[in-house]
């Protein structure tokens, strides 16, 4: 039942006993403000790191080909590896329960030309399952299809920077470019969380590009998913398996580094997965030192306090207060002021990592901010912290004899 | 209205115990006006306390107004402190945060009476004190003797039917303790039964009974004639 008068008294308590309120309504708004500016900064550490790997799928494997460094099997260091279109099918096949998403990629750098605007472009000639792997995301229309992969349809997906740039005003959904005096139609347009060059790009079929500037079956590297259930070990041993394995193809020896050159996502996200989790593990032993440390200064403070109140408490009791009274008095107060003070120090905390945030980005600190739920918990963890500092002297409290509360002097 | 039957205390001290009272026996109608007197360490203070129920005796029988005062919750003592008894301090112990009025309604508060009720019933006692000026005061702007006052009307606030009184007059001057002296015959006048701790031979008398304790014993209990202290002023 809500008592008015009951916390009537408890705010003329507080309100009347101003230092001893703000004293301990500064320890509990300190600690709760350390608690966040800390849980805070180690957000952005760990933003920092999501970002830097944000851009690709994790579980990515690059294999790029160059020239060979030794000889083997008779055949002479020097030796120029081509991947092609043969290549990519026999990885699909050889290791088709183990990989997610498989395309080619096919550099090339072309002039593109819409009305009066004109610029030159990066382009990468892809199968439709690049979308998957450089997590691209459709702005307007449609990714590359598998029926421009069997037609050799020459239509592209453009970057939002790149209508920009050209169509500035137009919507370029169905017009023509013109790239190196081919018409091509866009049918999309895409946006890249990575960064802006990402959105400077523009995509075709690869059964295109090899039609129509190659005449050849060439492919310039082959990116791969594994399938995400695999572990650390299974995919590193994969990727290893798979080194091995286009080593043979290529008659290449097994300890040139350069001709088959594979880079696989699994060796360091393993890495920067152990340094998350031990970075967690030491903010969280921090955050809770800090609380502890909080619990500790309010528990000190209650015990001052129901001691400063033992005559108080004396004179209450003769009066014909009963003990649940006392001890409501004493608790409701207790958490009153860390409920107030904690809630003050989250936004003083808040407050600080909006303000120093932007200019801690030098320091590999990104968005330092803390959740909702977290800002949620930490206050009820506080308000029962609170309650149990306050609930124990508070006990004690209404337990003594009167006569000996008065005494006190 | 009292009655007390070979009533022990001790308190420890160190190893060994101080045995304080040592069997005391009493009983005050209703109506009465009765001093405890005696040096200091002869008890009169525990006495009144395991009578107001601030502290429990070790044995003995205590009865008031023919309930058994024994074995007490803390809840139950709160009760009965609240509803029988009204207590008038030496050092006033009054809440310093509170003012005249709020001190007043404490005992009412614990009652359970109306906020609306509960001030005007203290703004009553208040005026029978002669504070009603000093309502909004709180007790480090009163003088001595309006302190007491204030206590006064507090200990009467919850009408009960005993008012303990620990040497009430104990940090005042002459003049305000005949004029509190005064206003507690007054009190006792209307009926209220009272009992009294103090060690003024002056006072005491102007109380109708004495009991005289020495070494927690009663060596002398006599009715005496009561001087008036509105002789005094």
């Amino acid at each position: 039942m809500f008592d008015l008068d009951l916390w009537r008294e408890i705010f003329q308590s507080i309100n009347k006993n101003r230092t001893r309120s703000l004293l301990s309504g500064f320890t509990v708004a300190f600690a709760i403000l350390l608690f966040t500016i800390l849980f805070g900064i180690a957000n952005g550490l760990n933003n920092t790191f999501k970002e830097a790997f944000a851009d690709d799928a994790t579980n990515s494997i690059f294999i790029r080909s160059g020239r060979t460094t030794k000889a083997h099997k008779g055949l002479q260091a020097g030796r120029l590896i081509q991947f092609e279109n043969d290549d990519l099918d026999y990885i699909k096949k050889d290791f088709d329960d183990k990989i997610e998403f498989i395309t080619a990629r096919i550099y090339l750098n072309v002039n593109a030309t819409f009305r009066n605007e004109q610029n030159s472009y990066s382009v990468r000639a892809v199968h439709p399952d690049h979308q998957y792997l450089e997590r691209t995301l459709m702005k307007e229309g449609r990714y590359i299809n598998q029926n421009d992969l069997i037609n050799k349809t020459k239509v592209i997906v453009i970057g939002r920077l790149v209508a920009e740039d050209l169509f500035i005003k137009t919507d370029p959904l169905g017009k023509y470019i013109n790239l190196n005096g081919i018409q091509y139609k866009v049918v999309g347009i895409f946006e890249d969380d990575g960064n802006d060059n990402e959105e400077r790009l523009i995509y075709m079929s690869v059964t295109t590009a090899q039609q129509v500037y190659g005449k050849n079956d060439y492919i310039d590297q082959i990116n791969l998913t594994y399938k995400p259930e695999m572990n650390f070990d299974q995919a590193i041993s994969f990727g290893n398996d798979l080194t091995k394995k286009l080593k043979e193809r290529f008659s290449v020896a097994n300890t040139d580094q350069r001709a088959i050159r594979l880079f696989n996502m699994a060796n360091q996200t393993k890495g920067v997965n152990q340094m998350t989790t031990v970075l967690g593990v030491v903010i969280l032993i921090i955050g809770m030192g800090t609380l502890i440390a909080g619990i500790v200064g309010i528990s000190n403070i209650m015990i001052f306090i129901v001691k400063e109140r033992t005559k108080e408490i004396g004179i209450r009791k003769a009066l014909g207060a009963k003990p649940r009274s006392i001890v409501s008095i004493i608790l409701i107060e207790s958490i009153i002021v860390t409920a107030i003070s904690g809630y003050v120090g989250l936004l003083i905390g808040v407050g600080v990592l909006e303000w120093i945030g932007p200019s801690l980005k030098q320091y590999f600190i990104t968005n330092p901010s803390v959740s909702r739920s977290l800002v949620i918990s930490a206050t009820i963890t506080l308000i029962a912290a609170g309650t149990l500092a306050g609930y124990l002297p508070a006990k004690r409290a209404s337990r003594i004899k009167p006569i000996v509360a008065l005494r006190n002097d | 209205m009292l009655n007390i039957s070979q009533l022990h205390k001790s308190y420890p001290i160190g190893d060994s115990s101080l045995h304080v009272l040592k069997g005391i026996d009493l009983s005050v109608e209703d109506g009465e006006m009765v001093a405890i007197m005696g040096s200091s360490g002869s008890g009169k203070s525990t006495l009144l306390n395991i009578i107001g129920m601030l502290d429990e005796a070790d044995s003995g029988d205590y009865i008031l107004d023919g309930l058994q005062i024994k074995d007490l919750t803390e809840k139950k003592a709160a009760v009965y402190r609240n509803k029988f008894l009204g207590f008038i301090f030496q050092s006033f112990n009054l809440i310093n945060y509170k003012n005249a009025l709020e001190n007043v309604a404490l005992p009412l508060y614990y009652q359970g009476m109306k906020r609306k009720e509960r001030q005007e019933l203290a703004m009553f006692h208040l005026e029978k004190v002669g504070l009603t000026d000093w309502a909004e005061h709180l007790p480090n702007e009163l003088s001595g003797g309006q302190k007491q006052r204030v206590a006064i009307a507090r200990a009467l606030a919850a009408n009960p039917k005993l008012l303990l009184a620990d040497e009430p007059t104990g940090a005042l001057d002459t003049t305000t303790s005949y004029e509190i002296m005064e206003f507690i015959q007054q009190l006792n006048d209307e009926g209220k039964t009272i009992l009294m701790v103090t060690h003024e031979e002056d006072i005491a008398n102007m109380c109708k009974r004495i009991v005289r304790l020495r070494d927690g014993v009663i060596m002398e209990d006599k009715k005496i004639e009561q001087v008036r202290a509105g002789h005094h002023v």
